[in-house]
């Protein structure tokens, strides 16, 4: 068999500022195909401004089963959120 | 539909009882629509039988381009060719969104497409008649997108996430597809006796394939069922077909053209359309191989794949000789 080209994940920022977005993945030989790829693939109705690649084997990532320790504790933490508090009306827009 | 007859395996959907716990967990998480991600749990029937659907998938989106492709150097305008060459060219990314999400699961890209090329998975039925006459293009926009359209639709909603995410880019491509063939059809239509005459017969020839898109009726098969319960099928076969034929005939009255049916009559009682069943014998027969284009097809994928081979090799060969001297100047 073959080699196959990596693969690579494709992160796209949009026109409005805001981050870059994952968007999905493609092969390519290298960097700087990967990006002309993307072009093809990913932007075909104006979606970006700005495209980054890397390789998938890169990533890392957290592992599903993970998911509790990692992000229950901030569960409980209501009092993180502006809407946990009562402000009086008439102290006007806060 | 554009994946056809997908079996799972396995001969009855489980009970709760005769689930393992992990399958129990997983179901439940189906049932509460969170979507399953490539690193968790899942049964290997379910791994297995989405690998075969999105691979068909993806498989009927590369080899769907070969029938419209065919009239890109023919298009009789350069605005309708400029429009082709974009549908076509969305096709390509709909095939790659499809393989991405297939390999999530755990095959590579070039096992999926020797597979392909060696017969052993299958594409959409459709993509095996030919495109005659440019009304063809018409006719293929309006009815196979459209039909492809009433399946991708409720697939948003599957319970696989790279799965999901990719009908959801599609979806937003898709309405150009059927529009822009619809658009074929009302010039044509409104155009010469000639032309219109193409139009009717681009609908006569298309009309029963667009049906047998949908597949045999599923209602009592178990790989649906299973299917179903696992949500990554949505409506059976049957619904979808009803759903498009009760779509599509209002339309083909305001063109002004026949559906080639006459049994097709409005249903007072039940809302719906009644209509006749494609040949089901010609689906099997050309699911089989034995269609107009099979081999056309498969030849057309054959070169295509054989004539890159010297690019894909090179240009690897290329960006390694270059990450090597890169890292030997560090
Ligand atoms: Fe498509
Ligand atoms: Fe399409």
């Amino acid at each position: 068999m073959k080699k196959e080209w990596p693969l690579w994940e494709v992160f796209i920022r949009g026109q409005h500022g805001l981050n870059h977005r994952h968007v999905g993945s493609l092969h390519a030989p290298d960097a700087e195909t990967a990006i002309l790829n993307a072009r093809d693939v990913y932007t075909r109705r104006n979606e970006g401004l700005s495209i980054w690649v890397v390789e998938a084997r890169h990533i890392s990532a957290s592992a599903p089963g993970d998911k509790g320790p990692l992000f229950e504790p901030s569960e409980s933490k209501v009092y993180r959120h502006p809407t946990f508090y009562d402000i009086p009306k008439d102290v006007g827009h806060m | 539909m554009y994946a056809q007859m997908v079996k799972s395996t396995g001969d009855a959907v489980k009970s709760r009882e005769e689930m393992s716990d992990d399958e129990r967990h997983f179901q439940d998480k189906v049932d509460a629509n969170i979507k399953v991600e490539p690193r968790d749990w899942m049964p290997d029937d379910y791994r297995k039988t989405l690998i075969r659907q999105i691979g068909q998938h993806a498989h009927s989106e590369i080899v769907g381009q070969l029938p419209e492709g065919n009239w890109i150097t023919r298009a009789p305008t350069l605005e309708r060719k400029a429009i082709l060459l974009a549908k076509v060219q969305d096709e390509a990314g709909h095939g790659l969104y499809l393989y991405c999400a297939a390999e999530t699961l755990g095959v590579t890209r070039d096992d999926l497409t020797e597979k392909l090329l060696s017969g052993r998975m299958k594409y959409s039925s459709i993509f095996n008649y030919p495109t005659l006459t440019w009304a063809d293009m018409g006719a293929v926009g309006w009815l196979v997108d459209g039909a492809a359209i009433m399946n991708q639709v409720p697939l948003q909603r599957t319970s696989y996430g790279p799965y999901s995410r990719a009908m959801v880019r599609i979806c937003k491509e898709e309405s150009f597809h059927q529009r822009q063939g619809y658009a074929i059809m009302m010039k044509m239509a409104q155009g010469s006796a000639a032309q219109r005459k193409m139009a009717q017969d681009a609908l006569n020839r298309m009309w029963y394939p667009s049906l047998m898109m949908f597949g045999p009726s599923d209602k009592d098969s178990v790989h649906s069922a299973q299917s179903m319960a696992w949500k990554i099928k949505i409506n059976t076969n049957d619904e979808l077909r009803q759903k498009f034929v009760n779509e599509t005939v209002p339309q083909a009255e305001y063109l002004g053209l026949t559906i080639p049916d006459e049994n097709l009559k409005f249903n007072e009682e039940t809302g719906n359309y009644d209509f006749s069943q494609p040949d089901w014998d010609e689906f099997f027969e050309v699911l089989k191989g034995n269609g107009p284009c099979n081999t056309d097809r498969l030849n057309a994928r054959r070169k295509a794949w054989d004539d890159g081979a010297w690019v894909r090799e090179g240009l690897l060969a290329h960006a390694e000789k270059r990450a090597a001297a890169k890292v030997a100047a560090e």
